[in-house]
């Protein structure tokens, strides 16, 4: 008896990788954008493991962080090594989930049948924000503690609760030890709830099989195909076809990597912000405090809705209301095609337009504000939410173009 | 093939203006992390003129002595003052307590400065002390406005005076460039070799390792593009079933 059939009575283990790798029958035209996916998880794993290793030399005290940090960086074997793959993945998970939503959103991947899975993915972007957020105090450096200042204050703008609020996040008045413990503690949590929800998001997608970009049901087409007669025509087996085709695309990914964290590990301030190597003073206000680039987008709505009666909640509402409305766009797009390759010259315009206001707000996000600068963030803002808010109208004026029975090429 | 790559991120980086420096022209620091000679002249005068008040408390010692080309007795004879632990990082014997009553502030640790401030800042600050007689040590700074400071490189440097024109738009004098007053010990264009050598060493104590972090990229780098070769004609291979 083999050691697999063993495991196989007790375990199935075949079932598994067969219902999941060797006979899940992926659309055979997938491109170039449809290698973010794996990238993504490569990037969690990645995360989760140097973090693991970072944790076994980090120190979380006040006192101690940020020269724990540099003793990493100098002194502990490879340290620097596993610090940088660490800070440049993170902004590389950004990228690549960024170009992952942005596959989903031009392939209309979040249309129904997928609709419970692109809401699953929002919860995923949503919780590696808040891994972010926390594990970027961790360094207290003073961008570290200047960032979580004001990003925490945005909740103490919430009316009646807010003081309440930032004090039951932070753990005392100001950021202090207190907060950077407990952010701490979260921040070795939620990866792992993360990864969970990752999980869930692939059982999602193998329940629904995998969109393309003709936005063809393959399940719904002919069936009969080289390795099976009960599969889709149009599917090949995931592996070993994508599996050894996302080989390539982790190559190329980690040459990329590579390139940055060798060579311009701070990227030019980007991915590690000048002002976090001095340690956090909260007695020295730095002369312009900036969130890290992944969250600029939103931050530069935040400031571009005006206060009412001195409070800044309505900015905070649109902050919040700018991610939330992701969750809806399944139901927001009337369009009756999915893929972007079908739809109408409106529908292109409004995505061409919504990404470059994305790109304008997270510019304008790292910059001082300056009356002429608030106004092009009001504009950009307005067009973000017109792209939301409005497409249950263009998207049914829409002129589309007929879509093939079967997936091209 | 490193330069290429580092000009290459460069030229492609949207360099905004992230870095301190306000509005004050910089200069280029042109140095190079691979001059030992010029690193070791670095360190004699950083442990000369900046380790008095200002520490380098991540730096140790020999590790120094290893990545800038000295022996350990080299550096305990020459450059160690306040400690004979050659695995001691470089702390100073000044508390915090007592700069603050000197200089009204605590003179910052110096292992990150170059890193939060930038080469090209720090060697600008150092050179652009000027004559002030409003302030305590009798020097402001054209980088660093009322600066807590000392000029300690007087004596090397000589003293200079700022000439200021009026502001078109009115408010604050705009500093036109230095005269120099009465010369020190160094001309000019020794005194901006030397401190070239400084802000040389003060960027390697920022990050110890860089030389052998590029060393390795591109190690790296040249396997990945190996193995995407192979990698991508193993895609081929298999996907010639589907084709």
């Amino acid at each position: 008896m083999s050691l697999l059939s063993w495991i196989d009575e007790r375990y199935p283990l075949l079932k598994v990788w067969n219902e999941h790798l060797a006979q899940y029958y992926a659309p055979k035209n997938f491109n170039f954008w449809y290698f973010f996916g794996s990238l993504a998880m490569l990037a969690l794993v990645n995360q989760i493991l140097t973090g693991v290793w970072l944790a076994m030399s980090y120190k979380p005290d006040a006192n101690l962080a940020f020269g724990s940090v540099e003793y990493i960086m100098r002194d502990v074997n490879w340290g620097w090594l596993i610090r940088y793959m660490h800070s440049t993945g993170a902004s590389a998970f950004f990228i690549v989930i960024y170009l992952h939503m942005f596959r989903g959103l031009i392939y209309g991947s979040y249309r129904q049948p997928r609709e419970l899975l692109w809401i699953i993915g929002v919860i995923i972007y949503i919780l590696m924000m808040a891994t972010a957020f926390m594990g970027y105090l961790l360094p207290w450096g003073q961008m570290s503690f200047w960032g979580a200042q004001v990003i925490v204050n945005l909740f103490t703008a919430v009316p009646v609760v807010g003081e309440d609020l930032g004090v039951w996040i932070r753990g005392d008045y100001v950021i202090s030890d207190a907060t950077l413990n407990r952010f701490f503690a979260l921040h070795f949590l939620l990866p792992f709830l993360l990864a969970a929800v990752v999980f869930i998001h692939i059982v999602a997608l193998h329940k629904v099989g995998s969109n393309n970009p003709d936005g063809i049901e393959i399940k719904k087409g002919p069936k009969g195909n080289k390795w099976s007669d009960s599969a889709p025509a149009d599917g090949i087996p995931f592996h070993p076809y994508y599996s050894v085709k996302d080989i390539v695309g982790v190559v190329g990914f980690l040459f990329l990597f590579a390139l940055v964290l060798f060579f311009a590990p701070e990227m030019g301030g980007f991915f590690l912000e000048y002002p976090n190597f001095e340690p956090a003073n909260p007695m020295k206000t730095p002369e312009h405090i900036a969130p890290v680039w992944y969250f600029t987008p939103f931050y530069a709505i935040l400031r571009a809705v005006p206060s009412i009666a001195g409070s800044a909640f309505p900015g905070v509402v649109a902050m919040g209301a700018s991610i939330a409305l992701f969750f809806f766009l399944p139901w927001l797009d009337r369009s009756p095609v999915k893929s972007i390759r079908y739809k109408g010259i409106i529908f292109k315009a409004w995505i061409a337009i919504f990404v470059v206001s994305f790109i304008i707000l997270g510019y304008l996000g790292v910059q001082p504000s300056t009356p002429g600068k608030t106004l092009l963030a009001q504009i950009c803002t307005i067009l973000y939410f017109a792209f939301f808010l409005l497409m249950p109208i263009y998207s049914k004026m829409d002129k589309t173009k007929p879509v093939p029975e079967r997936v091209t090429k | 093939m490193k330069k290429l790559i580092v000009l290459f991120l460069m030229v492609v980086m949207p360099a905004l203006g992230l870095a301190a420096g306000g509005n004050v022209h910089l200069e280029e620091a042109d140095i190079d992390p691979t001059d030992q000679a010029s690193l070791q002249r670095g360190a004699k005068f950083f442990v000369n003129y900046c380790l008095g008040c200002h520490s380098a408390k991540y730096q140790r010692y020999n590790r120094m002595a290893q990545d800038i080309g000295l022996t350990e007795e080299q550096v305990k004879a020459n450059l160690m003052f306040t400690t004979d632990k050659i695995g001691d990082t470089m702390e100073i014997a000044m508390s915090p307590d007592a700069a603050n009553r000197y200089f009204g502030t605590t003179p910052p640790d110096l292992s990150l400065i170059a890193r939060s401030r930038g080469v090209d800042w720090l060697y600008t600050y150092l050179r652009s002390f000027y004559i002030d007689e409003s302030r305590p040590f009798g020097v402001n700074n054209i980088v660093f406005k009322d600066v807590g400071m000392p000029h300690v490189m007087l004596d090397l440097q000589g003293w200079q005076k700022a000439v200021f024109r009026e502001n078109e738009h009115g408010g604050e004098p705009v500093f036109e460039r230095f005269e120099l007053v009465k010369p020190g010990a160094m001309t000019p264009e020794q005194f901006d070799g030397a401190l070239l050598d400084l802000v040389n060493f003060l960027d390697y104590v920022g990050e110890p390792y860089k030389l052998e972090r590029q060393r390795l990229g591109v190690k790296v780098l040249l396997f990945l593009a190996f193995f995407f070769v192979i990698a991508y004609l193993l895609k081929k291979e298999y996907w010639k079933d589907v084709h």
